[in-house]
């Protein structure tokens, strides 16, 4: 993103004084138990039905009323598995990826939601990978829906999901080069003529963070 | 030395064998070159560009004889990169784009991504009861129009053309509904973070009663002509199968899953914006066909209008309460009035701003240009659309705008399932099977 923005502004370009409310990003960190609702069971019952769970859960995240679990990837299919099979989490909702540039060795972030029918409950998994290797193991085998997820992740993130049965290219062109969600991927746009004034694309506009 | 092929050439030599193109011209001539040939397989592709593939869908066949052997689905002609754009504008400026997603379902769209933006923020039960009430309705008539299409369209593509003219009629009258209130007919970015964007117009109830009323009647037309008619079931009975083990494991949801008896449906479920409080019921099927999908969608029609009137009695009891939240750090503190090119600040609003109160002036222009401040943090919220479970993963840093925006389209998913249904069917019966999963391409590709 170009650091000059409209009107020639530098920076934040807010000479109000209102944009240095920035909040930093939240804590990190696990959530202390207990979780609340049914996050505990659910927790509870993955720690009896695995006897690895300490092991291949790294963080229990517990915000917003909604409970992630962040999993080794190694650990993914394993873990997906006891949570279909034995926490009967039927359904995957596909698979989203999210690019932090910021976080080193952890860039690319891939946040699976998952939903029980036949407990009504809903949880998430979130696996990080390092942007040097972008490998994850697929989840098609646990639940076939997620092909087309993984292969939209792929495209727009190039997380490269190991084991899926044809990860090509889903919603780009097949030659397109890069992957345009990620953060260092412009948006790219023209400035537009309007009335005599030039506006710039929306990437170059006056940015308040 | 290149080879020049021609592309207008009715067939050409490839590796893979013999290619025919149809650009036009005398049909007869092509049916007796491909007959020629001496293999069955023939690899067809039907779309982009086809009048019964729902928009820009691209099905590529390989057929054995009129026996579909496989079929991949070819997507993303319609993609827009709306979840990239929406990362460079503020939160209330990505209602606009979400809109246009789904654009047969743009307040199912509006309302899963302000109630995420909502659970961001820590304001869920702050949002008025009336927005609420105003949000269901919207939505309400909203499955009806889009229902209305799926219905339409899918008996078009079957050959049955009375009931599409019955059905645009029908969604006609919702269009109205839409633009009387929201001043648009489709991509309205009514429903904003917070609430709705402006309150019902005067005299709004007895004219929505009052279309209530007709689309009541009316829907009977179509029930005349499709229910229990031979050659609609001939076309539907049976066809497009997909059981409850094959909707779980690809993350099939709405009318395809209920199809199979599994009464799923978000409203009842895991209520949000107050369903909880409304008298309705799951319509299911049992038999897991395109026909079972059509009558879900007819009789989903009925229990839409059960909810608006019930909405209506709510509203009218509302009459004057706010339809945004109170913290005047997030609704935008202009009142939105109806103009007459749909919705614009209000003449009384810039008199206040541009000639009595500066600080008015700069509060205004700070939200509105730079937006509210959203904690950091990520929430999935679903709501049920018309097409199965819309769901919204949005993810702030703590800025003004979204660090991350996903949205988990029930067409995308869904669409999924054209192979499992119509491999080893016939040719004919893919139209009914895709018709049956009612995808929206915008959605699917967004």
């Amino acid at each position: 993103m170009s650091d000059q923005g409209m009107f020639g502004a530098k920076g934040s370009g807010d000479t109000s004084g209102y944009g240095r409310l920035v909040r930093t990003a939240a804590s990190t960190g696990s959530s202390e138990r207990p979780y609340g609702g049914y996050f505990d069971e659910v927790a509870d019952d993955l720690e009896r039905a695995y006897p690895d769970f300490a092991d291949a859960i790294e963080r229990v995240v517990v915000d917003r009323g909604e409970l992630t679990l962040h999993v080794k990837r190694e650990r993914l299919v394993e873990v997906s598995k006891i949570l279909r099979d034995k926490l009967l989490f039927e359904m995957c909702l596909g698979v989203n990826g999210v690019h932090y540039p910021s976080d080193a060795n952890r860039e690319l972030h891939a946040v699976y939601p998952l939903l029980s029918m036949t407990h009504n409950r809903r949880i998430r998994l979130e696996v990080s990978v390092p942007d040097s290797d972008p490998h994850i193991p697929s989840l098609v085998e646990v639940w076939a829906g997620n092909n087309w997820n993984e292969r939209e992740t792929f495209d727009m993130f190039g997380i490269i999901f190991d084991g899926h049965p044809g990860l090509t290219r889903i919603l780009m062109p097949d030659d397109w080069r890069g992957h345009p969600q990620r953060k260092d991927y412009p948006l790219g746009g023209i400035p537009v003529e309007y009335k005599g004034a030039t506006v710039p694309p929306p990437n170059e506009r006056r940015s308040y963070r | 030395m290149t080879t020049y092929t021609d592309p207008y050439a009715s067939s050409r030599e490839t590796t893979e064998g013999t290619v025919f193109s149809v650009t036009g011209g005398d049909w007869d001539s092509l049916v007796t070159e491909i007959g020629a040939t001496k293999e069955e397989r023939v690899v067809v592709n039907m779309g982009p560009q086809h009048p019964s593939t729902h928009g820009v869908l691209r099905l590529v066949l390989e057929l054995e004889g009129e026996t579909v052997t496989e079929l991949r689905c070819g997507i993303g002609y319609l993609h827009t990169g709306i979840e990239k754009n929406a990362e460079y504008r503020s939160w209330t400026q990505g209602v606009t784009f979400v809109t246009r997603m789904d654009y047969l379902a743009p307040l199912f769209n509006e309302t899963a991504y302000c109630l995420g933006v909502e659970k961001l923020l820590g304001i869920t039960n702050d949002v008025p009861e009336r927005a609420s009430v105003i949000r269901v309705m919207m939505m309400e008539f909203n499955r009806i129009s889009s229902h209305m299409v799926a219905l339409g369209t899918g008996a078009l593509e079957l050959g049955a053309l009375s009931p599409m003219i019955f059905c645009f009629r029908e969604r006609e009258k919702v269009l109205d509904v839409f633009e009387l209130i929201a001043g648009l007919r489709m991509n309205m970015a009514y429903v904003r973070p917070g609430g709705v964007a402006q309150d019902l117009p005067a005299g709004a109830l007895p004219k929505l009663r009052e279309t209530v009323k007709e689309l009541r009647r009316d829907f009977k037309d179509n029930d005349k002509l499709l229910i229990g008619n031979t050659i609609w079931m001939k076309r539907t009975e049976g066809i497009g199968f997909l059981d409850l083990a094959g909707c779980t494991t690809l993350g099939i949801t709405g009318p395809v899953l209920r199809s199979t008896g599994m009464p799923w449906d978000l409203r009842k479920l895991q209520p949000y914006c107050g369903y909880e409080d409304y008298n309705f019921d799951v319509v299911t099927a049992n038999t897991s066909d395109v026909y079972g999908r059509f009558l879900i969608r007819m009789n989903e029609l009925e229990q839409s209008l059960r909810i608006i009137e019930q909405c209506i009695d709510k509203l009218e009891k509302l009459e004057g309460a706010p339809v945004m939240v109170a913290d005047k750090k997030i609704a935008w503190p202009s009142q939105l009035a109806l103009g007459g090119d749909g919705m614009g600040n209000s003449l009384d609003h810039i008199r206040e701003i541009m000639g009595t109160s500066m600080e008015s002036l700069i509060h205004h222009f700070k939200l509105v240009t730079e937006g509210f401040r959203v904690p950091a943090g990520q929430v999935y919220s679903a709501v049920e659309s018309p097409r199965g479970e819309m769901g919204v993963h949005l993810i702030s840093d703590g800025g003004t705008k979204p660090y991350r925006v996903h949205f988990r389209e029930p067409s995308f998913n869904n669409l999924q399932a054209t192979a499992a249904m119509c491999e080893g069917s016939l040719i004919a019966d893919i139209i009914g099977a895709v018709a049956s999963i009612d995808p929206v391409m915008g959605g699917v590709d967004r």
